[in-house]
C-alpha cells in the first residue's frame, strides 16, 4: 500500500537538530580533541567501558518482561508460558492495592483490583503465584516500592514454605521509595521512616538473602515523568548516596552493602545519548563512592543495571512504528551495558500487551542478542570521538544538576517541598510543547501522521472481569481460614518492635507474612506509628 | 459572560484536575494543569489518591466551572461512573466532567454516555485541548 508522506512532511524534518534531547551540542565531528583521555578497560576502574572483562560473552544480559495481571493463577499462567519462552528472568508488575497498602476489600482498591498488575495481598497469593515455578532456579524482580519491605518478606516466606534456602534467592525488588514522591507516586508513609524501612530491608538481604538484590534505585519513572536523560541519571545517583548515606547512619559498611545496590533506567530513543548516559553514569558512581565513601574494593563501585526500552518514547498512533523505536532503544541498552533488558510491547502506550505483542517484544531483544552480532565485542564503541565526547560532556551536566540538588539541601528536602516534582512537571510541559511545536518530531504523531488515521486497532487485550472477584472471595476465605489469633500477635509485635528506630523490622515482617497477615493490615499498622506522606500539591 | 481572548481563553474559569483512584501517573495531569493556567484558568489540583467522593466535594467547594479526571489504570470506567454519582449525590451534577489519559477507543462512547463532555489522549496538541475546553465551557 501507497501511504501519501506529503502532508505534513515540510523541509524542517530534514534538518538534524545538533542539540541532544537534554540540551547538549553535538560536534559536527568529533575528534579526539574533543574528549579526555580514559584508557580504562571494562572491567576497569572506573568502568567506563563497563564492569565485566568479558561483556556479555561472559554472561548475556537478562531478558526479563515485565508482566503480571489479575489473579496470582493467571499470572502464574503467563510466567509459565514467558519462562517456556526461553525468557530467563521473572519480573512481577503489581496491582495498584498493593502497591498502595490496601487489602483488595477497601473501598478505594475495589476499582483497581488486578489491573495493573496481579494482586498479591498475603503469602497464600504469593504461593500461587510461584506455584510449580522453583525459587532457586529463577531470578525475579518485582515492581514495588511503597510496600516492598512487606512483599520481600513474603518472597521470603515463600522460600521457606518451598524448602529453597534463603541463601539460594535470586532477583531484584524495586524498593526505591525516594522516586515514587517524585514520579510515580505509590509513597504511603512520610519520607523518613520509609527511608528507614528501605535500610532494614537492604540490611536484612545483605545477610539473609545474600545473592538478592534489595534495591534497584530507579530513573526510569522520573525519565519517563520527563525529565532528560541527564537529569534521570543525575537524580538517581542523587537519591542513591541518599541511600548510602541512610545506610552508613545505620551502622551499614558501604563496602559490604554498595555490592547489592542495583539502578534502573529508561531507553528512550536518542541512541548515541542513552548509550553514553549509561558510560557516564557508571563511571561517575564509581567516583563518587571512591572519592566521597573511600570504597576500593571494586565489587562495591561496579554500577549494576537494568532498563526499560519504550514507555512513553512509544504512541497510540502508528502503534507498529514501536517495534521499530524498541529495537533501536534495545541496542541503546546493549551498547550502554545493560545487567538486564525489558523490552516494552508495541501496544503499551494504549493497553495491557496481549500475549502475541508481549512475545515479539521478546523475540525483538533474542534478535539484538543472538543475530545482530553487537554484543561479541565488549563495549564496541569505546573510543569513538563522538562517545566518547558524550560521555565527558554527560557526565559534567550530571555532576552540574546534583550540585543543583546539594544547593538546594539534599534530595530528601527536595521532595519534601516538592521542588523535585515541580522541576519534573515544568520539563514535562517543554517535552509536550516541543512536540506541539515540531521541535521534536515524532513519527506518525506531529509528522507523517496519515490523516484520519483513527485510534489502533487489532486484538484489543481484555481482563476477565470476574477475576477481581475471585480475587476478593479468595481473600475473604483467607482471612476466615487463618489463625486470627496468630495474625494479631505478629502484628502487635511488628508495631512494637516500630517504635524503636533502630530495630530492623524485617524479621518481623517475615513473621507476619507467615502467619497470613495482608498487606492492608500491616500498612495499617505502620501509618498508626508513623502516619501518611503529605503530598505537596502546588502547580 | 467572559469574552475569550486567543491569548487567555480561560481566563476566569475555575477548573479541577483530579486524580481518582490509585493511579499515581500525574504528569499529564499536571502538564494539563500548566497549560490550563497558561491559557488564563484558575487551577486548583488534587494531588494522589483522591475518592470520587473527595473529588466532587472539592469541586463543590471551590465552585468550579469543570472537572478534569486523570485515569490511566484502566479503571477510568469506575471512576468515571463514581464521580458522576458524587457529583449528582451533592447536587452538582451540572458541572460538565473532562477526562484525560489512557483510554482505549472502544471505551469512549461508553463513557460520553456516562456524561463525559471530551476525552483527551497524551497525543493531542495542548492548544487544541485548550481550545475544547474553552469552547466547551463558553
Amino acid at each position: 500500500m501507497a501511504v501519501s508522506t506529503t502532508q505534513q512532511s515540510p523541509r524542517d524534518e530534514t534538518v538534524v537538530a545538533p542539540m541532544t534531547p537534554s540540551g547538549i551540542e553535538l560536534p559536527l565531528v568529533a575528534t579526539a580533541r574533543d574528549h579526555a583521555a580514559d584508557d580504562s578497560l571494562p572491567g576497569e576502574y572506573p568502568f567506563t567501558r563497563g564492569i565485566f572483562p568479558d561483556g556479555f560473552r561472559g554472561r548475556m544480559w537478562t531478558m526479563r518482561q515485565y508482566a503480571g495481571f489479575g489473579s496470582a493463577e493467571d499470572s502464574n499462567q503467563r510466567y509459565k508460558f514467558l519462562l517456556d519462552q526461553g525468557q530467563t528472568g521473572l519480573s512481577v508488575a503489581l496491582d495498584l492495592p498493593t502497591q498502595c497498602g490496601y487489602d483488595p476489600t477497601d473501598p478505594i482498591a475495589r476499582p483497581e483490583v488486578g489491573k495493573v498488575g496481579v494482586s498479591l495481598s498475603n503469602l497464600s497469593e504469593m504461593e500461587i503465584l510461584f506455584d510449580g515455578i522453583d525459587l532457586s532456579k529463577i531470578s525475579t524482580s518485582f515492581t514495588i516500592n511503597g510496600t516492598a519491605a512487606i512483599i520481600y518478606a513474603m518472597y521470603v516466606a515463600c522460600a521457606d514454605k518451598q524448602g529453597v534456602p534463603r541463601s539460594k534467592l535470586t532477583g531484584t525488588i524495586q524498593n526505591d521509595i525516594l522516586k515514587e514522591y517524585v514520579a510515580r507516586g505509590t509513597w504511603i508513609f512520610p519520607v523518613r521512616p520509609s527511608m528507614r524501612l528501605i535500610a532494614d530491608s537492604i540490611l536484612y538481604a545483605n545477610d539473609e538473602t545474600p545473592r538478592f538484590n534489595p534495591i534497584s534505585i530507579a530513573g526510569a519513572h522520573v525519565r519517563d515523568a520527563g525529565s532528560t536523560a541527564v537529569e534521570e541519571m543525575a537524580y538517581t545517583l542523587a537519591n542513591g548516596l541518599a541511600y548510602v548515606d541512610e545506610l552508613i547512619g545505620r551502622g551499614g559498611d558501604v563496602a559490604k552493602f554498595a555490592k547489592r545496590l542495583s539502578f534502573f533506567f529508561y531507553v528512550h530513543m536518542d541512541f548515541f545519548e542513552e548509550i553514553c548516559k549509561f558510560r557516564a553514569g557508571r563511571r561517575l558512581w564509581a567516583r563518587l563512592l571512591r572519592e566521597r565513601y573511600g570504597v576500593t574494593d571494586d565489587k562495591a563501585l561496579m554500577f549494576r543495571f537494568g532498563v526499560v526500552c519504550g514507555g512513553s518514547s512509544l504512541t497510540a498512533a502508528q502503534p507498529y512504528n514501536n517495534v521499530m523505536r524498541v529495537a533501536i532503544e534495545t541496542m541503546a541498552a546493549v551498547l550502554g551495558g545493560a545487567q538486564s533488558i525489558f523490552t516494552a510491547a508495541y501496544d503499551e502506550a494504549f493497553q495491557i500487551p496481549t500475549e502475541f505483542a508481549a512475545e515479539l517484544a521478546l523475540r525483538t531483544q533474542q534478535v539484538v542478542a543472538y543475530e545482530s552480532g553487537i554484543a561479541k565485542t565488549v563495549d564496541p564503541l569505546g573510543g569513538s570521538h563522538l562517545v566518547e565526547c558524550l560521555t565527558d560532556r554527560m557526565e559534567q551536566e550530571m555532576i552540574r544538576v546534583m550540585d543543583e540538588i546539594d544547593a538546594y539541601g539534599g534530595v530528601v528536602k527536595a521532595i519534601e517541598d516538592g521542588w523535585m516534582q515541580s522541576k519534573i512537571a515544568e520539563r514535562a510541559l517543554e517535552r509536550k510543547k516541543n512536540v506541539d511545536s515540531r521541535k521534536t518530531i515524532i513519527v506518525g504523531v506531529n509528522a507523517f501522521a496519515r490523516s484520519g488515521e483513527g485510534a489502533p486497532t487489532g486484538e484489543v487485550f481484555r481482563l476477565d472481569p470476574a477475576a477481581a472477584r475471585r480475587v476478593t472471595e479468595k481473600f475473604e476465605a483467607l482471612r476466615a481460614r487463618r489463625d486470627n489469633g496468630a495474625v494479631e500477635r505478629e502484628l502487635a509485635r511488628l508495631s512494637k518492635a516500630a517504635e524503636n528506630d533502630r530495630e530492623n523490622l524485617m524479621p518481623y515482617l517475615v513473621d507476619c507474612a507467615h502467619a497470613y497477615a495482608t498487606v492492608g493490615e500491616i500498612v495499617e499498622r505502620l501509618k498508626g506509628r508513623w502516619g501518611n506522606f503529605q503530598e505537596p500539591v502546588g502547580l | 459572560m467572559t469574552t475569550i481572548s486567543a491569548a487567555a481563553p480561560l481566563k476566569g474559569k475555575r477548573i479541577l484536575i483530579a486524580k481518582p483512584g490509585l493511579d499515581g501517573h500525574d504528569v499529564g495531569a499536571k502538564v494539563i494543569a500548566l497549560a490550563l493556567r497558561d491559557a488564563g484558568a484558575e487551577v486548583i489540583y488534587t494531588g494522589l489518591r483522591k475518592t470520587p467522593d473527595y473529588v466532587a466535594r472539592v469541586a463543590v467547594d471551590e465552585d468550579v466551572d469543570a472537572v478534569g479526571l486523570s485515569v490511566l489504570s484502566g479503571s477510568h470506567r469506575d471512576l468515571v461512573q463514581q464521580t458522576r454519582a458524587s457529583l449528582e449525590a451533592i447536587g452538582a451534577g451540572d458541572i460538565p466532567l473532562f477526562l484525560g489519559g489512557t483510554i482505549p477507543a472502544e471505551d469512549w462512547p461508553d463513557l460520553y454516555a456516562l456524561g463525559v463532555k471530551q476525552i483527551y489522549t497524551s497525543e493531542m496538541p495542548l492548544a487544541d485541548v485548550v481550545a475544547s475546553i474553552a469552547k466547551t465551557l463558553k
